[in-house]
This record gives structure tokens, sequence and C-alpha cells, in this order.
């Protein structure tokens, strides 16, 4: 059953203005439970926009949003419960931090959702162990650590509502290369173990190939594919065709296959490229042998 | 949301008021306020009226737009009418109870309207057809004979700059701010007043934070790029009043000399 479906969702920013612009036109997306899904597409084509529909942050000029068959604009009540069960973490998230404690910022969600003392405490240890943060942290005042930690904290805050839904908009934006994929495999580990649904928002290609089941690829305001990632990139050409890059990997195995090399054209994992290298290596040694 | 709010909202144009130089712009509107306070003849209000509706049609704002500026401030004006039309001593037109109106009472209630509404849209104009940025210029060049009593004329230019270029910023990064807390289940919007007081906590903070960060981090990239405050420093764009600034500022100077003459010979609406 699909957890996310989405009919006709179209929405304007600054209707009836000389500014109105069409930020998502006539989506419509069915998402199944325990995906990791990666949504990628360039800056303005409706990734952000999209995603903000889902917990209800930003009201559809037309067309429904359901989570889990509930149509989330039904009532007040309905909204409030589905912005706990869609966990949204914006980009940059450390700029929402407020608390005195690392703790009781964390504690700031399962709060609103009117949990007691007791519930509290177990979701807000269970969020810290998901993201690896030392339990001597949770005293500390939240300005008072690095940027990798300060993210960390901000995305502990959103996982301790135990959401059913994730979503996390470009959560390794502005982090070096060994923060993104210690935040990245936190949160492949966090999938692997809740088995709930993530989206996971993208501007790179390779984290998309890696750590995704699925790909949604936004372009220009519309829906342009949603797929596994096995067949996304095998239509690498129109990817690059609106603009958007494929795995470096993807882009050398199908110069290979093109001079006719035994290999597996559609290849985006590192594992499995250097795997079919090290064949056709031996083989070629064996040959000239 | 946040993001509607006009406050000095800037439409680019190339038309004869966007191009007249905002030193002179200032001034005229200054003259244009001080007119608008002497002259109390309906002919002259006619020709003010008359005025800003040309300015506003070669300026090429949207009628709109300029009614738009005045939605804040109707309640003033609801506010002054009344009170004019009911406490002004006079010719009695109508009386029950206690509640009496007058005729001066609603000569004057015209009146204050018409000139509240007139003053906001010439303000408004000013915002409208002027960038912030030469707007400042112009106030620091209007303001710099105050140097010689050492008072801070460029500080004071580069303070207000910054602060008319932070407000988007600063109300973009408020609604983000907000989504994220009600992503987390912050209710904002419902409970008493102490609870909304309180439900704004999560929301200052952050505001606070980031604007102390982008305060530090702009006064590093300006020493960066050996800021020293006013003293010798030369502009790239130097204003510099043409012919056709003189030309207009003669001329509406000369309108308003003849808009206040004429309460002398016409007769007063009070």
């Amino acid at each position: 059953m699909a957890i996310i479906r989405v009919e006709h969702l179209t929405h304007h920013y600054s209707p009836g203005t000389p500014f109105e612009k069409t930020a998502i036109d006539d989506v419509s997306l069915e998402i199944e439970e325990g995906e990791l899904v990666g949504v990628i597409g360039h800056t303005g084509s409706g990734k952000s926009t999209l995603i903000q529909h889902l917990n209800g942050l930003l009201k559809p000029d037309s067309g429904k949003v359901y989570i889990n068959n509930t149509d989330i604009f039904e009532s007040k009540e309905t909204l409030q419960k589905i912005r706990f069960q869609v966990g949204l973490v914006f980009q940059y998230p450390e700029y929402q931090l407020f608390e005195e404690t690392v703790y009781k910022d964390i504690a700031f969600g399962p709060t609103n959702m009117g949990l007691n003392p007791l519930q509290i405490r177990e979701a807000v240890e269970r969020a810290v162990s998901a993201v690896e943060i030392p339990s001597s942290m949770l005293e500390k005042s939240p300005f008072e650590l690095s940027g990798g930690q300060k993210r960390r904290v901000a995305i502990a805050g959103v996982i301790a509502m135990n959401p059913r839904v994730l979503i996390l908009d470009e959560p390794t934006a502005g982090l070096d290369p060994k923060g993104r994929d210690t935040i990245l495999a936190l949160i492949q580990k966090y999938h692997q173990q809740e088995h709930n649904t993530v989206l996971l928002v993208s501007h790179s290609m390779e984290d998309v190939a890696k750590y995704a089941t699925k790909v949604l690829v936004m372009n220009r305001s519309q829906l342009y594919a949603y797929e596994d990632v096995d067949s996304i990139f095998t239509r690498a050409a129109e990817i690059e065709k609106i603009g958007l890059s494929v795995p470096q990997i993807t882009k050398v195995f199908h110069q290979l296959a093109e001079l006719g090399y035994p290999v597996n054209s559609n290849t985006y994992r590192i594992q499995e490229a250097s795997e079919q290298l090290l064949r056709l290596l031996k083989k070629k040694g064996e040959q000239e042998c | 949301m946040l993001k509607d709010i006009s406050i000095g909202q800037f439409f680019p144009g190339k038309s004869i008021v966007h191009r007249l130089d905002p030193r002179i712009k200032i001034l005229l509107v200054f003259g244009f306020i001080i007119t608008l306070f002497i002259v109390r003849n309906l002919v002259s209000f006619g020709l003010i009226i008359l005025f800003l509706t040309v300015t506003v049609f070669t300026a090429k704002i949207p009628v709109k737009t300029v009614l738009k500026s005045l939605k804040p401030i109707l309640p003033l004006i609801l506010f002054t009418a009344i009170l004019n039309i009911f406490f002004i001593d006079g010719h009695v037109l109508f009386r029950w109870g206690w509640i009496r109106i007058t005729e001066d009472g609603i000569r004057l209630a015209v009146l204050m309207i018409i000139r509240i509404v007139c003053l906001i849209i010439g303000a408004s104009l000013l915002t409208y057809t002027t960038s912030p940025i030469a707007l400042t210029d112009a106030i620091e060049r209007l303001l710099s004979p105050l140097k010689k009593i050492h008072f801070p004329v460029h500080e004071m230019a580069m303070m207000m700059t910054i602060a008319l270029r932070f407000i988007p910023t600063l109300i973009e990064e408020t609604d983000k701010i907000m989504s994220a807390q009600k992503a987390r289940g912050a209710d904002l919007e419902t409970g008493g007043l102490m609870k909304r007081a309180k439900a704004l906590v999560p929301i200052l903070i952050p505001l606070f934070v980031s604007a102390f960060r982008r305060a530090e981090e702009l006064a590093l990239a300006m020493e960066c790029r050996c800021y020293r405050g006013g003293e010798g420093r030369t502009r790239m764009k130097q204003l510099k009043l043409t012919v056709s600034d003189w030309v207009i500022a003669v001329f509406v100077t000369a309108f308003y000399i003849v808009g206040i003459l004429m309460n002398l010979w016409i007769p007063a609406l009070f």
C-alpha cells in the first residue's frame, strides 16, 4: 500500500501578482512504504515545494495529498497529526536550534506531541543513538557544538518524533566530504533499522545512486521520472539532456560499453564497477599469457 | 504569507520619475507635503490630485499597488474622519441624542482624508520609484552639511542601506524558521496570549542568532574589502544634476507655489 499518494498537485507562488510562478504543475505519484527515495532536480525545479506539501506546510492550489490514505487537508487536527507522521528536516536545519540544552531541543517535537516525560526521554534517547551523538553532549548548549554535530542534533530533533516518513532536504549541504558520508550512512542505517520511508533531496547523483532504492526526478515543475535506481540510469542520455549529471562511474561504463568492452553499461555503484573491471583485467591478463 | 508585506517596495523602471535625481525627488516630496498642509481650497486639491495621477501614470506604477499602500493606514483615515465629523463645533446638520454632525465637521473630515491619502501616495511614490541604495545615497548627500558639526552622516547612511538590504533576507529567514518549527509540531496559531508569546521563543531565538551571525559575517566581508568608514571614500556612481533635473525641479516647485497662492483668491474649504 502506498504511504504517500499525491494526485494532480499544483502550486503557484504569489498568485494574482506579476510575480506569479508555477512551482509544481500537475504532479501525481505514489510512494510505497519502506523505500529510500532520492529526490533530484535543479534548483527551482519544484522539489522543495513538493516536499513541503507532504506534511502540509504548503497548501496546494489544486490536487490532493494522501498520507496513509488520509487526506491531510481534511481538517486542522489531521494536519497537526500528519506533521508528526511526516518528519521534515529542512536545509541547514542547525539554524532552527533554540533550546538551552541539546536534550531539550531534541525533546521539542515529542513534547509538542503531548507525550509523557518517560516517553519523551525514551524518544530522545532513541533519536540520539540513531544519529550517534554521545550522551555526554546532551546537557551542553547546542550553540557550543561544531557544525556537523549541530546538524546531527537537528536531524535527531525530527527523528525523535518517530515519523513514518522522514524527509530530508539536502542534509549534506555545506558539509565536508567526510561529514557528508557520515550523515548519509547514518540515514541509511536508520532507514534499515526502522523500515520506514525516507525521502532524501540531493543534488548529487552519486549520493542518490549509492544510497537510494528509488529515484524521483523533478524537472521544470513537473515529475520527470519516478523509478528504480537500476532503471533510471539506463536513461542516462535523457537525464543528461535535462541538465542533470549521471554518476561519473556510469559515464565511464557507458563509454567502455560503446568501445566494445563486455561490461554492463548500467553500473552506478563503486563496488560493482570494481568487480567488473577486475574481471575484465583478469580476462585480458589470461589472454596475454 | 510574510513575503507579501511590502515595505518601501521598489518598482524598477525607466520613466522620467525613476530617472529624476533622488536628491531632487526627496526635496520635491518634502515640498509636496508642505504644500499639502498649507493648501485649503478645492481647486488646489484638484490640481494636487491631478499632479499625483499624472506622476503615477508616467512612472507606470500599477494603480492597484498604489491603492494597496493605503490599506495599512485605513484605520487611521477612518479614525480621523470619525473624530472630525462628530467633535467639531459649527452649524449643526443632524442631531440624535448626544450625537451631532456639523457641516464644518464634514468639511474638515473630507479635507483630512484628502490630505492623508495624498500624503501616503506621494511618499510611497518616492519609494516605489527610487531604489533603496539611491535613496540612502541621496540622504547622505543632502545631510552632508551636518558633517561640519561632526554628525556621522556616512555611517548613518550605511546603517540605513544595510538595514534596508536585510529586511527581505530576515523576512525570508523568519518564514523558513517558522516552517521548520511547525514541522516539529510547534503550534503558532491557537491558544491565549501567553501561550502564543511563548510559542514565539523557538522562532525568535534562532532569528536573533542568525541576525548576529550575518552581522558578523558582513562586518568581516566589509573589512576584507578595506572598508574604513566614509573618509576618503569615492563613488562609482556619482549623483549629478542634469538640465532635465533642474527643469523638473523648477517646474514642480512653481506648481506648488501656484497651488499655495490660490489660497489667496479661492475661498477655503475650511
